[in-house]
């Protein structure tokens, strides 16, 4: 398991020094996810315990993002006097967006011969 | 008593302990809830952690810099769990490869509605400019989306705000919006979750099933890059 975690910060770390180096506008753990999809796929499986580990990461997922959250409500109060068209904005925008999305890659995605 | 209850008080927030435990604790409670309430994503457990921990530290008056030595460590894993979004994504391979080009296709345009809509209605609603550019790539990650509004003016720290409240949002919405639309198709409902909301839409597709998760994962790594080359020229072409 340790191995797997190791193998998961290099990855990070390489797509890091990718990312600055080539000066690629993605964030390092983005790209670290690049290598280690390429990695599988030359690999040609998911080790078990690679697999297990992944699983523990994902399924707490959100949970990682309460930190980074926390500090952006403490610093909320910069939202000011425009809250209402921001939070129109945000609200309306997001579902537009999943929407949008969501329609055309379920029309074009569909198969065509059923 | 109370000098007593002080002293363990200034004790504890001085070490790192307190706030990665308080930090468990109040999600941990959140998805308790979260089950007690059927699993309504309505009831979203980062939601519900970061008001209460807002709550605590206002309350405490602890500064953000004190609370989050003990919370990089959860904030930390961020990094190896986006790189573990590899693995859901090489199950589903022989998916994304057959649906690439809708992949494609539907990502651009889902890109460009992010921020089209999120300009155009602040705008219409009379945000000024640099709310305006901080706005524009909040569908985006969070460091790709501070990374360009910093680029056109904008305001990091608002987008940081944006970007956190557009990924809840969606988590929150998305998936009753896409059954009410009908759009059932697993790969659709991951993908427009990562375009619209990140990382914690994607956190969201994954308790869908494997199918949404990788093409939630998939969809934001790609908007972070279509937001990276298009909002710029976007928003030069818009000002």
């Amino acid at each position: 398991m340790l191995n797997f975690f190791v193998l998961l910060l290099l990855c990070q770390l390489a797509g890091e020094v990718v990312v600055v180096s080539l000066g690629i506008p993605l964030p390092g753990p983005v790209v670290g996810m690049v290598l280690l999809f390429v990695g599988l796929l030359f690999h040609g499986q998911v080790p078990a315990q690679l697999d297990e580990l992944g699983k523990g990461l994902l399924s707490n997922l959100s949970l990682l993002f309460v930190p980074a959250g926390v500090g952006v409500m403490l610093h909320a109060e910069r939202v000011g006097a425009e809250y209402l068209p921001i939070a129109v904005s945000l609200v309306v925008s997001t579902l537009v967006t999943i929407a949008v999305t969501g329609w055309i890659m379920q029309k074009l995605a569909a198969e065509p011969e059923q | 008593m109370t000098g007593e209850l002080q002293t363990i008080w200034v004790y504890l927030a001085a070490s790192p302990l307190l706030s990665l435990t308080l930090t468990l604790l109040a999600y941990t409670l959140g998805l308790w809830l979260h089950r007690r309430a059927g699993k309504n994503p309505l009831v979203n457990p980062v939601l519900f952690a970061m008001l209460v921990l807002v709550a605590l530290l206002s309350a405490t008056d602890t500064d953000y810099t004190t609370y989050f030595q003990g919370a990089q460590f959860v904030h930390f894993l961020l990094g190896p769990a986006t790189v573990a979004l590899a693995i859901p994504l090489y199950r589903q391979v022989r998916q994304v490869k057959d649906s690439a080009p809708a992949i494609i296709v539907a990502v651009f345009c889902g890109s460009i509605t992010a921020a089209l809509t999120a300009v155009g209605i602040a705008w219409a609603l009379g945000a000024t400019e640099p709310t305006l550019l901080s706005l524009a790539p909040k569908s985006a990650t969070t460091p790709v989306a501070m990374g360009i509004a910093e680029q056109l003016g904008g305001l990091p720290s608002l987008t940081a705000a944006a970007v956190i409240l557009t990924g809840i949002i969606g988590a929150m919405a998305g998936s009753s919006l896409l059954a009410l639309l009908g759009v059932n198709d697993s790969r659709a409902r991951g993908l427009a979750m990562g375009v619209a909301s990140h990382g914690i839409g994607t956190a969201r597709a994954l308790q869908i099933d494997d199918v949404a998760g990788a093409f939630s994962g998939l969809a934001m790594g790609l908007n972070a890059l279509a937001t990276a080359v298009l909002v710029p020229i976007l928003l030069r072409w818009l000002f």
